[in-house]
């Protein structure tokens, strides 16, 4: 079983998307959608049809702009003063321009979005500011009816290969990719005249309090080769240090989930029941309001439905347990919580990237372009923020067509046949050793390290161990690491890209010398935000073999953002009313 | 270094009386994200070869019989 086979086989394509979840489907429908003669091959390391972040569906759409509900300025504006101004905001105009129609094309695969009794769209309010979520009562279907799409366009679907590293020509052009089966250890190349990376976000990077390295709030498969193969190709990254922290259900570590319950009155409380948060968006610093409140003698938080009606409680159950994570009604059952009895008690999520909640990404232009040519991103792991799973499509659907484009106008790029051979060396080192550490310790003890030294509040001495201690496990990875089959040779690779994400999370940290984003950027030596200097964005790459970070001016602003606006997000303590 | 066997409770569970996988069926197998689920050789059965899970059930929404169930793992249960 999962036996190590010796093999390589080669093909090529015009336009490669690398990841089946969200982002990933879209771009190969609108790449093919583009160019009908375009080979299109999407390449998945699980299986298409449950793999990513929404393998079980979603509950509703996060950040949906509907007319007659909200601009694309506003949003663009909202999102710009959630994420503490570090934002380009064309990307997120375009988002916001867009999106409506790939509301249309989701409803015309059969995905149901909530209406009210005269048939408009029932958006709900959970921002701080705006109206943006939309909910979807047959939520629970849509990764059925993105695979209906897939089939129906004929799409080359490549299941169990897990890409590893992206080739370059020495133009500096994308060239392909090189994958291995994760059941065979078989290599497969593929050379793309442009390559789509949808590959999710960095979630297996912190360890979860419970100790269980799958119990992780975002797809356990999702452990940021994105983010390492982007970084290894040359690519920029922004932002890193503007961490993804959640506030989810202790021990569970799934969401709670308030975005759902909050508009039908639940809301996060603290010991006493009382609200303590104006608003339950997560934003980094509405992370930080929690995160006082754990610290406090009210603690620990809670999410409160205890007050609602019976059937209101039963109502929001039935989404809650049917849809995104279904096991939490089994969760709640096993602690014997009825939430028209009980609070849920909530916990903050350990670190991870992810742009789809907080701003790390791989850096892309409103064309979901990175800056090595060819290369795109879209998804948790590009860098456009607070860009949720609709973001994923509509940022896959504009990274298809451009990439599509993009591709029939040039010739494959020539990578260099040593790289090839340089990477099946890597990939395969940890197969022709008999004894030394298995992959499940590398990345335990990178995880736990990572625990311990880099979540916030951030400290310098400790980002500064952090970095030594990842590499001694580093040295300890590529000279002992020992593995048995093919499965544990995928999980070596996702422990190298784990520890790769680590060391930028260390990195960019460091580089911004200042606190911003609330409790995702706290750094205890720079408590205060300062906008003289770092009110830019944080761009990590690598030069001459090592990391490197560099400040990038922000896109002057399309939205204007007012004095008094500037700093809403701030203000999330509920106040004593006078 | 070397290596010692240890073992391990896993949550997902298949019942062999409902389980077709002997009949070809490899539902659970294709769906499960982390591909923790594998046949035994013995039993021509579905079972859980890897203790990688993410709780997430589309190995249980997925099966034709109803033959497998998803529990919490016991760390975080």
């Amino acid at each position: 079983m999962d036996e190590i086979l010796d093999g390589l086989s080669e093909v090529t394509c015009d336009v490669l998307v690398i990841g089946g979840g969200t982002a990933g489907p879209m771009a190969a429908l609108r790449a093919k959608k583009k160019n009908p003669k375009a080979t299109v091959i999407l390449l998945e390391k699980a299986n298409v049809k449950r793999s990513g972040a929404i393998s079980m569906g979603m509950d509703g759409l996060n950040n949906a702009v509907i007319p007659g509900y909200a601009t694309p300025e506003q949003y663009t504006k909202e999102i710009t003063i959630a994420n503490d101004g570090i934002v380009d905001q064309k990307p997120v105009l375009k988002y916001a321009q867009n999106c409506y129609s790939i509301i249309e094309e989701l409803d015309s695969y059969g995905i149901r979005f909530l209406k009210n009794e005269n048939g408009d769209f029932d958006v709900k309010k959970v921002h701080h500011i705006g109206t943006y979520v939309l909910p979807m009562p047959n939520g629970d279907t849509v990764k059925k009816a993105l695979y209906r799409q897939l089939r129906r366009a004929r799409l080359l679907i490549s299941n169990r290969f897990m890409a590893t590293r992206l080739l370059t020509g020495a133009d500096g052009r994308v060239a392909g990719v090189i994958a291995v089966n994760t059941r065979t250890a078989e290599f497969l190349l593929i050379r793309a005249k442009s390559v789509i990376l949808c590959m999710g976000a960095a979630g297996r990077l912190g360890l979860p309090t419970s100790g269980y390295m799958f119990g992780t709030y975002e797809n356990a498969a999702n452990s940021g080769d994105g983010y390492a193969m982007a970084y290894h190709a040359g690519a920029k990254l922004a932002n890193l240090e503007c961490f993804q922290i959640n506030p989810l259900i202790k021990d569970y570590n799934g969401p709670a989930c308030a975005y759902v319950a909050g508009p039908f009155g639940a809301y996060t409380a603290n010991n006493q029941g009382s609200r303590f948060i104006e608003c339950d968006y997560w934003s980094g610093q509405m992370m930080l309001e929690f995160f006082n409140e754990l610290q406090s003698g009210k603690g620990p938080v809670f999410l409160k439905l205890n007050h609602l009606h019976s059937d209101t409680v039963s109502e929001i159950e039935t989404i809650l347990h049917t849809v995104e994570r279904p096991t939490r009604g089994l969760f709640h059952e096993g602690r014997g919580t009825n939430y028209r009895e009980k609070m849920v008690e909530m916990h903050i999520s350990e670190i991870g990237f992810c742009s789809g909640h907080s701003a790390s990404g791989v850096y892309v232009d409103d064309l979901a372009r990175t800056t090595v040519p060819g290369l795109y991103a879209a998804g948790d792991m590009a860098s456009v923020p607070h860009n949720y799973m609709l973001g994923a499509f509509t940022n896959g659907a504009v990274a298809g067509e451009d990439a599509a484009e993009y591709a029939a106008n040039v010739d494959f790029a020539e990578y260099d046949v040593a790289d090839l051979a340089r990477e099946r060396d890597r990939v395969l080192a940890p197969t022709r050793r008999d004894d030394g550490i298995p992959p499940n310790q590398i990345e335990y003890k990178t995880r736990r390290l990572v625990n311990d030294y880099l979540q916030p509040p951030k400290v310098t001495r400790k980002y500064e161990l952090a970095q030594q201690r990842f590499a001694e496990v580093r040295e300890d990875m590529e000279t002992r690491m020992v593995v048995r089959n093919a499965h544990e040779l995928m999980r070596s690779l996702e422990a190298a890209s784990i520890l790769d994400c680590a060391d930028m999370a260390a990195f960019s940290s460091l580089f911004r010398t200042e606190s911003r984003w609330g409790l995702y950027h706290l750094r205890t030596d720079y408590p205060e935000k300062d906008n003289e200097n770092w009110f830019c964005h944080t761009l990590l790459s690598k030069k001459d073999g090592k990391m490197a970070a560099e400040k990038k001016p922000i896109d002057p602003y399309v939205v204007p953002i007012s004095e008094d606006e500037k700093d809403l997000y701030d203000k999330q303590r509920v106040r004593a009313s006078a | 270094m070397p290596l010692a066997p240890s073992f391990t409770s896993v949550p997902v569970v298949v019942d062999n009386d409902k389980c077709i996988a002997e009949k070809g069926c490899h539902v659970c197998i294709d769906v499960c994200p982390l591909d923790v689920l594998r046949i035994n050789d013995q039993t021509g059965k579905a079972f859980m070869e890897y203790d990688e899970c993410w709780y997430c059930m589309p190995c249980e929404a997925d099966c034709p019989t109803g033959a497998v169930k998803v529990n919490i793992p016991y760390l975080l249960k």
